[in-house]
């Protein structure tokens, strides 16, 4: 056993010294021997859309992540939990990049989507984040109207010609997020007029215009009410049919309501990763299980 | 002398404070505990009774004194000259005060005017020795009043915290008398100007001409004043500091805020603001001997008639002079913007320059545009790069090349030099500084007004 | 892109989409982003082409041309009568010891014109020279010295190369014979560039080679010490109220708004106030540092203001609890606590305002300190003028030598600008609080 680890970790260590050779050390098994060091659970996926292998974030000196792998499986929401501080939004923001607008944060390690390495340099930030979209801890609607705010992104990636074409875009997006309804009538107004939950959800809609692969949630009802909550929830799931939801939460009611899988951090690791019923009913490390049930959080 | 006499005065206060500090601990019996305040505000109490109606006094004296002599004198003065008219007498006045500090008078003084001098000195030779004995026994007094009134009872810190108090609020209303001594000071001169020259001319004339009637029924004794061309003119040279001034500083702190490494931005920000550190007197050499010239002669060589002091030179330098105003007030609202618009923008795809322009900009417009009008009315007020660098003959035209006047050149230019208080051409100077501060205030307080719902708005 | 997908936007690939239009955005990002660089560059050009245009234009101004005259200090020419009574050694006729050793030098030189011309290759200021001499030393009479003359402007230009020689005569200040006269006296070593102390020690004057920056050095020191006696305190009193004792009311608002609209009230109108209500209502001297100080501390008020209130913002509540607590009075407390920690950041507000006071020149022409003084100013009711104002005055005149002095005047203003400034700066680093 022991051999293999290291054996591993010299390979991956090489490989990812040498970035063309990167591919070949996904051959999966080994590479769950080797987690399972640290992590407890399937990290694996059968149909996985994005994979993290052994990723580290350093910001300046200190290390925020430390040696993280998981997969995200296709039209699944899995939800990251963990006590604050524990790491799971760095490792959602290195999902897109948006790290990247942080100067001292540094990634390392593998994160691909579908076949392309993320971090490669051939990859250009603009097109993943159109494909990986993010809505955020707290709403912030641009300083448009609804209508502008939901345009933006078709605007700028130039994905609709005329005004008929975007009417509608504009409008199956809010529909999507549940909003078209509550909002059909002022698309004019200021998108900030709207209360704190429609916010978010206009951010969603704003998300979806674009078509992402796969939607990034940063806490998206820590700052709501209990009934903007549960539309936002109710929303979530129904978007899982045709996206790739990744939920950050300290809500572990909301992980378990919204989730199939759970990944569970701590201090930059990542303990334990499963089904979210066997992480809830049955945790299998002694951190998670003193996390749920609610000896420190 | 004077001075002398305020340093004494001084130090007979401070001497006042240990007399009141010692007074009070004899009182006391040496026990504090028995006084109603601290020693050391019994000191204070006591150098205050010693200095404020001294000063008081002081000051009234110095104030009256000098008109006070020349009345005295005048009327001791021979009839043929005590009668003459008054602004002859203001001559003679200014003749003698002249002969009396020494200076060259403008023909060989008269026995008359040599005796009234005589007679200036000796009364101010006696006003200043009364001086000294009336300020400084009133000191002393007041040393004396205090010392009696002295008692453990005394509440000397409320007494010395009063004085402190109404110094505070006399402090704080000096804001407003300023602000009343411009406005009463150029609206009294600005009214006695519309009783000799037409509201109406003043504002809508074309013709600006100060030194010499155009016309001979020109109302007033001289002269045009027919405002238009000067604001025009003003308007010309400001607009082309602002084309320079706003796309540079935005731009600047854009790239500042938005694109610069940190180490880039340390360097190049306060660099910039070396701009704004310049005395303006230094921007209007650098305008008149260095950029107009140069202009001047790029334009002869592409055949054109450029005026050698042109609009565009003193434009151009102005607009340089307010650069860093435009971008550090600029830089202020950019940061003012949330960082979570940005990230929403980001996070949907969109590079730096589509966030800034869509996301950014818009966010941050009333902010901008209220800097942008605060940087036009320090445009419009600038005085010293149009008085070196703009021209001097009002000129009704919007063509840079040539040379135009402003509102701040002309009241330069008429309030140098000889002056009479009531000829139209010095009181025009404050109609010009009336609409000038009237305009400047206007933009002022719509800027501050946007400016603030802006923060407001992010708050 | 075809109807079907159309019909339903969300439906369509967004990567393809995407990359279509990516090469297009990546190249107005790269313009917009240069347009920022621009931007900046420009302004750090202007920045350093007028430091630049300035310092190569000022710094010769620093050296000043001597030409080394013998001189007989002839005892019939200073003191016929032999008393070395001081009345007569001052109103000798020393140029005309000045004439007798430049025509030495120069003996073959005749005619009136041609003797006029030599004399004018060195200053009027050397007769004064001698005479201070003499003055200082009676001994010299009788004696012969060579003494390093001041040459005059012409001369320093040209010796500065900055007469063009190609020139045609009439178009020169000075003459085909006077620089004959000039290379002969350079070649045999009797002109000398020497540092021009004179620049520093003298007042104004209408001979650019005997004008100096004192009395205006003097001048712009009388005001600001008036400003700086003015407006510190009262600027500082005013903070105090406003931020520790005023109650919120229209009035302390009408205060406020006062402060901040005067703060952008253009400088000139200060001077016209000045004028209304110093001079021609209370009957001041024009063109005295008094009301110059008067005039510039109303302007400094509301920068010392506004930065007193930030400082005292910045010091925490806890710290006026704490002083109330033990029972200090509201005005123990900030005496004792608040204002010495506000103290630095007042002083570095006060600095700042101070150094553009000193950049100040707007308003002090319309208080009359424009005037030609040649006197260095003694009092507060001296006429003087300030240093800006200065270089206002000469940069009108059109000699050459004088433009080479109103740069380095404005070099000198400006090394008082950069020392106030850093000083502000080094004051600000040394007592920063984080609380």
């Amino acid at each position: 056993m022991s051999t293999t680890i290291i054996e591993v970790k010299a390979s991956l260590d090489h490989n990812l010294a040498n970035p063309e050779t990167r591919q070949s050390a996904l051959s999966s098994a080994q590479i769950t021997d080797y987690d399972h060091r640290q992590t407890v659970g399937k990290i694996t996926v059968d149909n996985p859309k994005m994979i993290c292998r052994n990723v580290n974030v350093y910001y300046a000196e200190k290390q925020a992540i430390k040696h993280v792998s998981l997969d995200i499986g296709a039209n699944e929401v899995i939800a990251f939990i963990g006590p604050s501080g524990c790491g799971k939004s760095t490792v959602l923001r290195c999902l897109n990049r948006m790290n990247d607008t942080i100067p001292i944060c540094r990634v390392t390690g593998e994160i691909r989507l579908e076949s392309e390495d993320i971090y490669d340099k051939k990859i250009d930030v603009v097109q993943l984040r159109a494909r990986v979209g993010m809505v955020f801890q707290k709403p912030n609607p641009f300083p448009k109207s609804i209508y502008e705010n939901v345009a933006y992104g078709p605007r700028i990636h130039g994905m609709v010609n005329g005004k008929a074409e975007m009417d509608e875009l504009v409008r199956a997006s809010l529909e999507r997020a549940g909003l078209l309804k509550e909002v059909d009538k002022r698309m004019n107004e200021p998108g900030t007029s709207l209360s704190g939950g429609q916010q978010q959800r206009l951010c969603i809609a704003r998300a979806i215009a674009v078509n992402p692969e796969v939607i990034l949630m940063d806490e998206p009802c820590s700052a709501l009410d209990p009934i903007a909550t549960a539309k936002i929830e109710e929303l979530i799931d129904e978007l899982r049919e045709n996206y790739t939801i990744v939920i950050v939460t300290h809500s572990m009611q909301q992980a378990a309501r919204v989730s199939q899988r759970t990944a569970y951090f701590h201090l930059g690791d990542l303990i334990e990763i499963g089904e979210t019923d066997q992480i809830f009913t049955n945790p299998r490390h002694k951190l998670t299980e003193d996390y749920i049930t609610g000896r420190f959080g | 002398m004077v001075t002398s006499l305020f340093l004494s005065l001084l130090l007979l206060s401070v001497g006042a404070y240990y007399l009141g500090r010692k007074r009070a601990f004899t009182v006391a019996n040496g026990h504090i505990r028995n006084l109603h305040s601290l020693p050391s505000f019994y000191g204070s109490y006591t150098a205050l009774w010693c200095l404020l109606p001294a000063l008081s006094i002081f000051a009234l004296w110095v104030t009256f004194q000098q008109g006070f002599i020349i009345d005295l004198v005048v009327a001791g003065m021979p009839p043929e000259l005590r009668n003459l008219p008054p602004d002859q007498l203001n001559l003679v006045v200014n003749d003698l005060k002249n002969l009396v500090s020494g200076n060259f008078v403008s023909s060989a003084p008269d026995p008359a005017m040599l005796a009234a001098a005589d007679h200036y000195r000796h009364l101010r030779t006696l006003g200043h020795t009364a001086l000294w004995v009336t300020v400084l026994s009133l000191g002393i007094l007041g040393v004396v009043h205090a010392w009696r009134a002295i008692s453990p009872n005394l509440r000397a810190r409320n007494r010395v915290e009063q004085v402190v108090n109404v110094f505070l609020i006399a402090s704080s209303t000096i804001a407003i008398f300023t602000t009343l001594g411009i406005v009463l000071s150029v609206v009294f001169e600005s009214i006695i100007f519309f009783q000799k020259v037409p509201i109406s001319e003043f504002l809508f004339g074309l013709q600006w001409s100060p030194q010499t009637a155009l016309r001979a029924d020109q109302t007033g004794s001289s002269g045009a004043f027919g405002s238009v061309p000067l604001f025009a003119g003003t308007l010309l040279i400001s607009g082309i500091a602002m084309v320079i001034a706003v796309p540079i500083g935005l731009m600047s702190a854009l790239f500042l805020s938005e694109y610069a490494t940190p180490k880039f931005r340390a360097v190049a920000k306060p660099a910039l603001e070396v701009l704004a550190g310049i005395p303006t007197v230094v921007y209007g050499f650098f305008a008149a001997l260095t950029v107009a010239p140069f202009i001047r002669e790029i334009g002869t060589s592409m055949g054109l008639h450029v005026a050698s002091e042109s609009a565009l030179a003193a434009g151009l330098v102005m607009g340089i002079m307010i650069i860093p105003f435009v971008s550090s007030l600029s830089d202020d609202v950019i940061n003012a913007v949330p960082q979570s618009m940005r990230d929403g923008s980001y996070a949907l795809g969109a590079t730096k320059s589509e966030t800034i322009k869509r996301v950014l900009l818009p966010a941050a417009l009333p902010g901008i545009v209220g800097s942008i009008l605060l940087a036009v009315s320090r445009a419009i007020g600038e005085t010293m790069i149009v008085v070196m660098a703009a021209g001097l003959s009002a000129n009704l035209t919007a063509n840079p090349l040539e040379a135009v006047t402003t509102v701040t050149v002309q009241i330069v230019t008429l309030l140098t030099g000889d002056q009479e208080f009531d000829s139209p051409k010095t009181l025009a100077a404050f109609a010009l500084g009336l609409m000038l501060f009237v305009v400047t205030l206007i933009l002022n307080i719509i800027a501050l007004q946007v400016v603030r719902k802006y923060r407001e708005q992010y708050e | 892109m075809n109807k079907t997908a159309s019909s339903n936007p969300l439906q369509r690939d967004i990567k393809t989409i995407v990359n279509a239009g990516l090469v297009r955005r990546h190249a107005a990002e790269r313009r917009f982003r240069w347009y920022g660089l621009i931007a900046v560059t420009l302004g750090l050009a202007f920045v350093v082409l007028m430091f630049g245009n300035i310092i190569s234009k000022g710094y010769p101004a620093f050296w000043q041309t001597y030409i080394q005259v013998p001189i007989q200090f002839d005892p019939a020419v200073i003191d016929p009568e032999g008393k070395r009574d001081s009345q007569a050694l001052q109103s000798a006729d020393y140029a005309a010891l000045v004439r007798t050793g430049m025509r030495r030098m120069f003996p073959a030189v005749e005619g009136r014109m041609e003797l006029r011309a030599l004399y004018g290759l060195v200053s009027s200021a050397g007769a004064l020279d001698l005479q201070k001499r003499v003055l200082q030393n009676p001994d010299l009479i009788g004696t012969e010295q060579t003494i390093w003359l001041l040459a005059s402007a012409n001369v320093d230009t040209l010796i500065k190369g900055n007469i063009d020689r190609s020139l045609d005569e009439t178009l020169r200040p000075i003459k085909d014979d006077q620089i004959g006269w000039v290379d002969r006296l350079q070649s045999a070593g009797q002109i000398e560039k020497q540092f021009n102390t004179i620049l520093f020690n003298s007042g104004d004057s209408r001979e650019p080679e005997q004008a100096g920056i004192r009395g205006a050095l003097m001048g712009s020191f009388y005001t600001l010490l008036v400003t700086f006696l003015l407006s510190f305190p009262i600027g500082v009193a005013t903070a105090v109220y406003l931020e520790e004792f005023a109650p919120k009311n229209r009035w302390t608002d009408l205060i406020e708004v006062n402060i901040n609209n005067l703060a952008a009230v253009p400088s000139i109108v200060f001077g016209l106030l000045g004028l209304a209500v110093f001079i021609n209502f209370f009957g001041l001297p024009r063109s005295a540092p008094l009301v110059g100080g008067l005039v510039l501390s109303l302007m400094t008020l509301p920068v010392i203001i506004i930065a007193g209130r930030a400082a005292l913002t910045s010091v925490p509540p806890s710290i006026r609890e704490a002083a109330l607590g033990i029972g200090a009075s509201k005005l123990q407390m900030v005496g004792h606590h608040v204002l010495p920690l506000a103290m630095p950041g007042m002083l570095t507000g006060s600095i700042i305002g101070m150094a553009r006071a000193l950049g100040e020149s707007a308003p002090l022409l319309m208080i009359g300190m424009v005037a030609f003084i040649v006197d260095v100013p003694k009092g507060l009711t001296d006429p003087a003028t300030v240093l800006p104002v200065q270089i206002y005055l000469w940069s009108d005149l059109p000699e050459r030598a004088f433009v080479e002095r109103t740069s380095a005047a404005i070099m000198v203003l400006l090394a008082f600008m950069i020392v106030m400034n850093g000083l502000a700066i080094i004051l600000r680093k040394r007592f920063e609080r984080r609380w």
